[in-house]
């Protein structure tokens, strides 16, 4: 069952404030929104009942540092309390500033130190296929700059040449990598044998076609540009 | 059979159970081939990639396939090291890890093939089981029980080994009794023998396990006296600190012996490696014997 309620966006940004309290976010919360809406209103075949549900889609946050836009919709979904928003990183908060999945229902990995989420997502996608779990899909969150460590290189090479067609991968592009990525970020998956989409980061119409249109007979990435607002 | 064809036979076998999973990073692919072609999807080669053999292990663990993860002992444990803490520990689930190659059975490979730090860095973590078994028959019944649990643990292969197995060694296990009071000689793993022929003529009592982690410190409590001589196969004094907790509210003097933290920068072989660092038996001798001569008072 695919969710296709939309967020309201004023109650997303309301959450965020909440989230915020006060607080300047960097550009990267606002710069993953887009992507988490889009991911969680439209392809995610997740919700708070199924979270424990061996043959629901997976989406993993590699990015972990990404993670108030990530709590709001968690919020807005109905997959944790509201009310866990207020004192976020605090003493008593499950909420950190890096997300841990043994404190905050629909979290699928702890994150926070770059590169994990790739191999974790490979993991998982080879899990489900030794276990005959053909529709479930496996979504991993990264970030052109954390593209940098050489563990995603591993994964991308690895899903590639083995045809690991339950897996997606999102690049969101802020163009935050120190060096760069000569020639965009998706040729480094191309390479390896993946197909690859590159489109507008804030544009939904086309987020959504990316991340579904694709063959399913090979890993696929998205690699979502966000250049306004950095 | 050497430990690492006990353990291609045995991880055969356990994969009958479709949770098994083997993950490896070309290490020992060929000996796996056979098993590989009977459960395809479940004999996993990433290649010469550790990083994401560790990461797929996490992966695999989430959703709920029983990982065995093997390569040396540097590249599975060193190499990797933040995806052991990380992509297992920190996500709440548990992985087989299994390797070859121990201190030095790879000497003349040189330091790059080395791995004497490896059960210290595992001990960095939390409720890991660590095996270092002494005998290629002590390997199956470990491996077996291992998998069918779900906690991390890991299992520490060797070339080396002692003339006879003893299979129930987590507990500490004597193998020789000098009376109530003597001196304890634990032995870990492959190093039993030298230790043995070290004290064979020496009032010093001998236990043996092949369990470092958790260690045995309800049979440490009840066999020791005074003096304490711990004998482990990888860094020296690794488990110092669980000994000296241990008997915290005792008087008691430990002599820690292992592997020594210097890169010789030598080859040869185990042999000369156990000389080296003393644990030969001669070696092991002089360091029991300096021990337990009672100190001159200084001058």
């Amino acid at each position: 069952m695919t969710t296709t309620t939309a967020t309201d966006p004023a109650l997303l940004g309301a959450l965020l404030d909440r989230v915020r309290a006060g607080r300047e976010f960097g550009a990267n919360v606002y710069s993953t929104l887009d992507v988490l809406q889009v991911l969680y209103d439209r392809v995610l075949r997740i919700t708070p009942e199924t979270v424990d549900d061996p043959d629901r889609d997976r989406f993993l946050l590699s990015k972990g540092h990404a993670v108030a836009g990530y709590y709001a919709l968690l919020a807005a979904k109905g997959f944790v309390p509201v009310a866990w928003l207020d004192d976020q990183g605090g003493p008593e908060s499950r909420l950190g500033d890096h997300p841990d999945r043994l404190l905050v229902p629909g979290v699928e990995i702890g994150s926070g130190s770059l590169g994990h989420g790739l191999g974790l997502g490979v993991g998982t996608a080879l899990g489900l296929r030794a276990q005959g779990r053909t529709d479930p899909r496996v979504y991993v969150l990264l970030g052109d700059a954390e593209l940098d460590e050489g563990s995603n290189h591993e994964a991308i090479a690895y899903a590639g040449a083995t045809g690991l067609g339950n897996l997606t991968a999102i690049v969101l592009d802020n163009r935050s990598a120190s060096h760069g990525w000569p020639g965009g970020a998706a040729s480094r998956f191309t390479v390896n044998g993946w197909t690859a989409e590159t489109v507008d980061g804030r544009d939904h119409a086309a987020l959504h076609t990316a991340l579904t249109g694709h063959d399913h007979h090979r890993p696929h990435v998205v690699v979502a540009v966000v250049t306004d607002g950095e | 059979m050497d430990m690492r064809e006990v353990f291609v036979t045995t991880a055969e076998e356990v994969l009958a159970d479709p949770r098994t999973t083997i993950v490896l990073a070309d290490i020992s692919a060929a000996a796996f081939a056979p098993a590989a072609a009977r459960y395809p999807g479940r004999v996993v080669n990433v290649g010469i990639r550790e990083q994401l053999m560790v990461g797929v292990a996490g992966g695999l663990a989430l959703t709920g396939q029983r990982p065995i993860v093997h390569s040396y002992a540097p590249f599975l444990v060193e190499r990797a090291y933040e995806q052991i803490k990380l992509d297992l520990d920190h996500q709440g689930v548990g992985a087989v890890l299994v390797s070859v190659g121990a201190s030095y059975d790879r000497a003349a490979a040189g330091r790059t093939h080395l791995g004497p730090a490896d059960v210290a860095l595992i001990d960095t973590l939390r409720d890991w089981t660590v095996h270092v078994p002494g005998h290629p028959d002590e390997v199956p019944g470990l491996l077996r029980d291992l998998v069918c649990g779900r906690d991390s643990a890991y299992l520490r292969l060797s070339t080396q080994a002692n003339a006879r197995a003893y299979p129930e060694a987590g507990e500490l296990r004597v193998v020789r009794d000098a009376g109530p009071g003597a001196p304890l000689l634990v032995a870990v793993g492959p190093l039993l023998d030298a230790a043995l022929a070290a004290v064979a003529d020496r009032p010093v009592t001998v236990a043996y396990t092949h369990r470092p982690r958790p260690f045995d410190t309800a049979g440490l409590r009840a066999l020791a006296g005074i003096e304490v001589i711990l004998v482990e196969p990888y860094l020296a004094g690794t488990s110092a600190r669980v000994v000296g907790a241990a008997l915290a509210d005792r008087p008691h003097r430990l002599l820690a012996l292992g592997v020594g933290r210097s890169d010789l920068r030598r080859y040869g072989t185990p042999e000369d490696h156990d000389r080296w660092h003393g644990l030969d038996a001669a070696g092991l001798r002089r360091s029991v014997d300096a021990f337990l001569t009672p100190a001159r008072a200084a001058a």
